[in-house]
């Protein structure tokens, strides 16, 4: 597997909201601004730290979303879980000019760049699009022919994060295919498929396992987990599924 | 350096006699983080070994190892992803129970696992009833995706030390950065001072 080590110091840094933007009722997108950040791979994630008057400090992780290609420019993407103690905060009361503390990139093997190659296969499960959203940005600000495919579930239409980015980039004729399913009901005319991923529906949609896709896999732990050994079992190489969780507390 | 976040008060989990390290939060249930799929090894597959700096190694089957003495215990458990768990009750085979006449010079250890995960630690962090492999969880049999049929239980450090689906140690003279260490994650990995990273 490939390898990259960190060895320099992790120092937190203040960033400014530049931009914000609401994908879904649930969701919104900071787009951050962050003086010298040192760059990132796509799938890599940063630490955000909120510090209350009194010196009360809370942390968490969040997957980037935007492309180790924009510079100095970084999306978060953020999921408000109601009675979450930092998602309401990003999502609810930071405005644009505000500094928010963050620290990373951190992690580094479930990332991907160009160079890795594919077929890319991609499984999503609500939010977890997020850090693969940044592996699609990233292809796309390379031009990158590498085949793709995203196999999306979300709860509802609605519930589509980057929907409409999604469906101009699922056309585009780079090679990038994205098939949603909605697993909570669907609007009336709908033709697309509407149940949980299952292993049928990877069957169908992942590359036969002779082509090695090299696949990620991000969501909540029971789609992850399915996903991930319903893959197995139809023959790929556990060595090429890699995967992010957050359960039900990730707030 | 830090700056305030105008307006946040946060939740402010409480925990009785400061149980929560700096920068965790409690949770109820039991999250789940691997890099990769769960393996699902056999028990009749299944061994575990002590290698490495020995002047002789050891190895036991999944029959022989459960016939090793064991211990009970409850302990918080932390993760770098921020999340702390109190009172968590595991059976398991005490690593000194492992090491009894095992001759060595080694410092340090490397445990690894299916799926080639692995995880450094010092060899002193291991013994004196201070590390584990745990095979049941809450009275039951340790579920696969918690690192079943047995994982490393190291309470004192970041829960990424207690490597899942572990399968043996090896001895080493000097240091080595485990799979997540290789990716920036600190070698030590102390929840006290919140060392998450290589340089915290």
């Amino acid at each position: 597997m490939a390898r990259a080590a960190i060895q320099r110091r992790l120092t937190w840094r203040v960033a400014r909201v530049a931009e914000v933007v609401d994908e879904t009722p649930r969701v919104r997108s900071l787009a951050l601004s962050v003086p010298d950040w040192p760059g990132h791979r796509a799938g890599q994630h940063v630490d955000v730290r909120l510090t209350a008057e009194d010196g009360y400090v809370a942390e968490r992780s969040y997957s980037i979303a935007s492309a180790p290609d924009d510079g100095e420019r970084l999306m978060l993407t953020v999921e408000r879980i109601d009675d979450g103690e930092v998602s309401p905060y990003l999502t609810e009361e930071l405005q644009p000019g505000d500094p928010v503390e963050l620290r990373g990139p951190i992690g580094g093997y479930f990332a991907w760049t160009v160079d890795d190659g594919g077929p890319l296969l991609l499984v999503a499960g609500g939010s977890g699009v997020c850090p693969l959203m940044a592996m699609i940005r990233h292809r796309a600000a390379r031009a990158s022919m590498v085949p793709a495919r995203l196999l999306y579930s979300s709860r509802t239409l609605d519930d589509v994060i980057y929907r409409d980015e999604l469906d101009r980039d699922g056309g585009d004729g780079s090679g990038l295919e994205v098939v949603h399913t909605l697993t909570r009901g669907h609007p009336p005319g709908w033709t697309g498929r509407s149940r949980r991923i299952d292993a049928e529906m990877l069957a169908e949609l992942a590359w036969p396992p002779e082509r090695r896709p090299l696949a990620y896999v991000c969501g909540p732990t029971p789609l992850v987990e399915s996903v991930a050994s319903a893959l197995v079992a139809l023959g790929h190489d556990p060595d090429r599924v890699r995967t992010e969780r957050f359960g039900p507390t990730g707030s | 350096m830090s700056i305030i976040s105008r307006g946040f008060r946060g939740r402010r989990d409480r925990t009785e006699g400061g149980r929560l390290p700096p920068g965790q939060y409690l949770v109820r249930d039991f999250p789940v983080l691997s890099a990769g799929p769960t393996p699902r090894t056999k028990l009749t597959d299944w061994s575990f070994s002590i290698t490495g700096e020995v002047d002789e190694p050891k190895t036991w089957t999944w029959e022989q190892f459960r016939s090793l003495p064991t211990e009970t215990l409850t302990r918080d458990i932390h993760c770098v992803t921020k999340w702390s768990k109190l009172d968590t009750a595991w059976e398991g085979v005490s690593v000194d129970t492992l090491l009894e006449g095992v001759e060595t010079a080694a410092e340090y250890v490397m445990a690894f696992s299916d799926g080639d995960y692995t995880t450094n630690l010092p060899l002193e962090d291991l013994t004196g009833g201070r590390a584990w492999v745990a095979f049941a969880y809450d009275g039951a049999p340790l579920e696969p995706q918690h690192g079943g049929p047995a994982r490393l239980l190291v309470p004192h450090l970041y829960l990424w030390k207690s490597a899942k689906w572990v399968r043996g140690l090896r001895l080493m003279n000097d240091d080595e950065p485990g799979f997540w260490e290789t990716y920036g994650y600190h070698m030590y990995g102390d929840p006290w001072r919140e060392q998450r990273y290589s340089g915290d």
